[in-house]
């Protein structure tokens, strides 16, 4: 009788405490696309995660799944974590976008952070990185390395935020090397090893000595180190294991900053809808050490554009540029506005080959 | 559209690559429904093999060892499949998905201290003016030993099964086996060893894409050829010469496709992606016009009380 009294009281006092611990942690939710081990997109969101549990230790509690298909599968998930009581949720992939939107409908008082979309409510908002002032640097070094003249570029899905990638970096291999020329095969997948080692593969035999990749997995880079003479990019993470070739230099996503500070703004209620699309110079979009395989003034053409980004003075999307079909797109001097940037569907002239409708 | 940038003799020796872990893992199916059982594991076992396959190479340093051990992976985790299924009598639908499932998280955990890693190469063969002769060198002789492995047990496992008397004895167990129990062969054991078998050869092809398709390991990296290898024991009407040749086909089309899209075929890519999945099942529905139909006793349990 005793021992029963007892038992009752510590489980009363054990469940008394949990729950006031529970409302003392923000609790923030993270939905991953692939793996956390996929050495890229996914990776570096979950550096993020790990970033927002240092900085707040015991008072944040965090919680991802992995590995969630684009779809009503990522709807189901989304619910799933604002059932459990997720405070904050960010979903990190573009097709992430609908499913969020119609989860935020549900629960008013859950925040909600969707990543490269652009439907925001009361409770959604949206965030991106400016990955397209990466490419600029990228394609720099691509129009001066390429010998063949051709690039591979390795797409995933047809979306504005891959597009402006293309664009961007050839416009800029454009204007060092006139001669260059693209050729583009679409994945249609974010993570698939084996099939972007397949189109890595088919566009190295193809002639194309430069591979840019838009897909998440290392496994473009080790075709391009088996085929040797090849460089390569890391994408989305440094991918430095990769170096000093194929992997030449990389776009790091940075998203560790804007997580503590999401999180902080849901912790303080000061947490309000916006739209945050940040580029070099914040330091959401790192350019990865550029190895020693690129010659000095390669190099140095190269920061140069980064530079001339970071500090403001130069858009990688400047005019003259005309679109695929010759009609005219920005005059002389004239610079993208955010909102075309944002929807673009369109190739620039010179890009041979249609975008998948 | 350039058509000349493709070069017909790198894809043909590249659609080869692309289609030795489909291969080995229906041959290995194949053998696994002429039987009577139905392992919807593949795929489960294919990741195993290639995480295992893929530590051991890195550990040992020798891709061949990296094999074997896969294979032993691949094996290990289809026993699980033949207890549940030949002992304990549980259903053989349910315990196949359950092994793909727990094949997959199996392998990411395994794997976790693995990813970005690069594995020891895998030395293709080269016989001396063979390997060198224009054309036929590169097609031909200038493969990794796998991939010629993969041809020949597919060559093997067509003579075991049509002209020898294990054969005959395995096909009895997969039409009827209360047959062949009642003439006295162990439907059970049996059984098991084609099992056995079939993890084995399913864990070879998963260590073929972790060491020499891709080569690196990434969690979820067969990304569904083991479900594509299932199907294809189907379409090819369990004949081992007709899944060698839907696999050469899938790896074919898939390989075309990209070099298509590369060469900027006019076609919309959407179409390009479907087709390797359209133009094998096409090609094999017409071939399975003919009588062939699958085992008798294909996914059903046998005891002997009954």
């Amino acid at each position: 009788m005793k021992l029963t009294k007892l038992l009752t009281g510590a489980a009363m006092a054990l469940g008394l405490a949990t729950s006031a611990m529970a409302e003392d942690k923000t609790k923030v939710g993270f939905v991953y696309v692939g793996p956390v081990g996929d050495g890229g997109w996914t990776y570096e969101h979950d550096q993020g995660r790990k970033a927002v549990v240092a900085e707040f230790g015991d008072k944040v509690e965090t919680v991802y799944v992995e590995n969630v298909a684009e779809g009503p599968d990522a709807e189901r998930v989304i619910t799933q974590m604002a059932l459990q009581g997720a405070d904050l949720i960010f979903t990190t992939s573009f097709g992430y976008m609908d499913p969020t939107i119609n989860v935020a409908k549900k629960f008013p008082n859950v925040k909600f952070e969707h990543a490269t979309g652009y439907k925001r409510a009361d409770n959604v908002s949206t965030y991106s990185a400016r990955f397209y002032e990466g490419r600029a640097v990228q394609g720099t070094i691509a129009g001066h390395m390429t010998k063949s003249n051709i690039v591979g570029y390795i797409g995933s899905y047809p979306i504005p935020e891959v597009i402006r990638g293309i664009n961007s970096a050839y416009i800029h291999a454009k204007k060092v090397n006139p001669d260059v020329q693209f050729k583009i095969v679409w994945a249609f997948t974010w993570f698939d090893p084996a099939k972007e080692a397949d189109a890595a593969k088919v566009l190295i035999e193809q002639g194309a000595d430069v591979i840019l990749q838009h897909t998440d997995s290392t496994a473009p880079q080790a075709a391009a180190q088996a085929a040797g003479n090849v460089i390569t990019f890391g994408q989305a993470s440094d991918m430095a294991e990769y170096g000093p070739l194929p992997r030449v230099s990389s776009i790091i996503d940075n998203w560790a900053p804007y997580y503590i500070a999401r999180t902080k703004a849901v912790m303080d209620g000061t947490w309000t809808s916006v739209d945050t699309w940040d580029g070099i110079a914040p330091g959401m979009v790192g350019i990865g050490e550029i190895s020693d395989a690129v010659p000095a003034d390669v190099k140095a053409a190269a920061l140069a554009i980064k530079d001339s980004i970071a500090d403001g003075s130069y858009h990688p999307f400047t005019g003259p540029i005309n679109k695929q079909d010759g009609s005219a797109w920005l005059a002389e001097g004239e610079t993208a506005d955010d909102g075309t940037l944002a929807g673009m569907n369109f190739f620039v002239e010179g890009i041979e080959g249609d975008i998948p409708q | 559209m350039d058509l000349s940038a493709i070069n017909p003799v790198l894809l043909i020796a590249s659609l080869m690559v692309a289609a030795t872990p489909l291969l080995l893992a229906a041959v290995g199916e194949l053998v696994v429904e002429k039987s009577g059982v139905l392992n919807l594991g593949v795929e489960g076992m294919m990741i195993t093999g290639a995480i295992a396959g893929f530590a051991t190479a890195v550990e040992s340093g020798s891709p061949l060892l990296g094999f074997v051990v896969a294979a032993i992976a691949g094996a290990a985790l289809s026993t699980l499949f033949a207890i549940l299924t030949q002992f304990a009598q549980a259903n053989q639908v349910a315990s196949g998905l359950s092994l793909t499932l727990f094949g997959l998280g199996l392998s990411a955990l395994m794997g976790q201290s693995y990813v970005g890693i690069k594995p020891p190469q895998m030395q293709d063969i080269h016989i001396p003016v063979l390997s060198d002769l224009p054309v036929v060198g590169p097609i031909l002789f200038g493969h990794d030993i796998i991939l010629y492995f993969g041809i020949a047990l597919t060559a093997a496992i067509w003579a075991v099964l049509k002209y020898s008397r294990v054969g005959l004895i395995l096909r009895a167990v997969g039409e009827n086996h209360d047959a062949a129990h009642a003439l006295g062969y162990k439907v059970v054991r049996i059984r098991i060893l084609a099992i056995l078998f079939g993890g084995a050869c399913a864990g070879m092809g998963g260590a073929y894409i972790s060491l020499i398709r891709v080569p690196q390991w990434t969690e979820g990296m067969t990304a569904g050829i083991g479900w594509i290898a299932l199907a294809l024991v189907v379409f090819a009407s369990w004949k081992p010469w007709r899944v060698l040749l839907g696999a050469y086909l899938f790896g074919g089309v898939t390989v075309v496709q990209l070099n298509l899209q590369a060469a900027g075929v006019a076609i919309p890519v959407e179409y390009l992606a479907m087709s390797p999945y359209l133009i094998t099942i096409v090609v094999l529905v017409i071939l399975s016009a003919d009588k062939s139909s699958a085992p008798a006793a294909l996914g059903r349990n046998f005891h002997a009380s009954r």
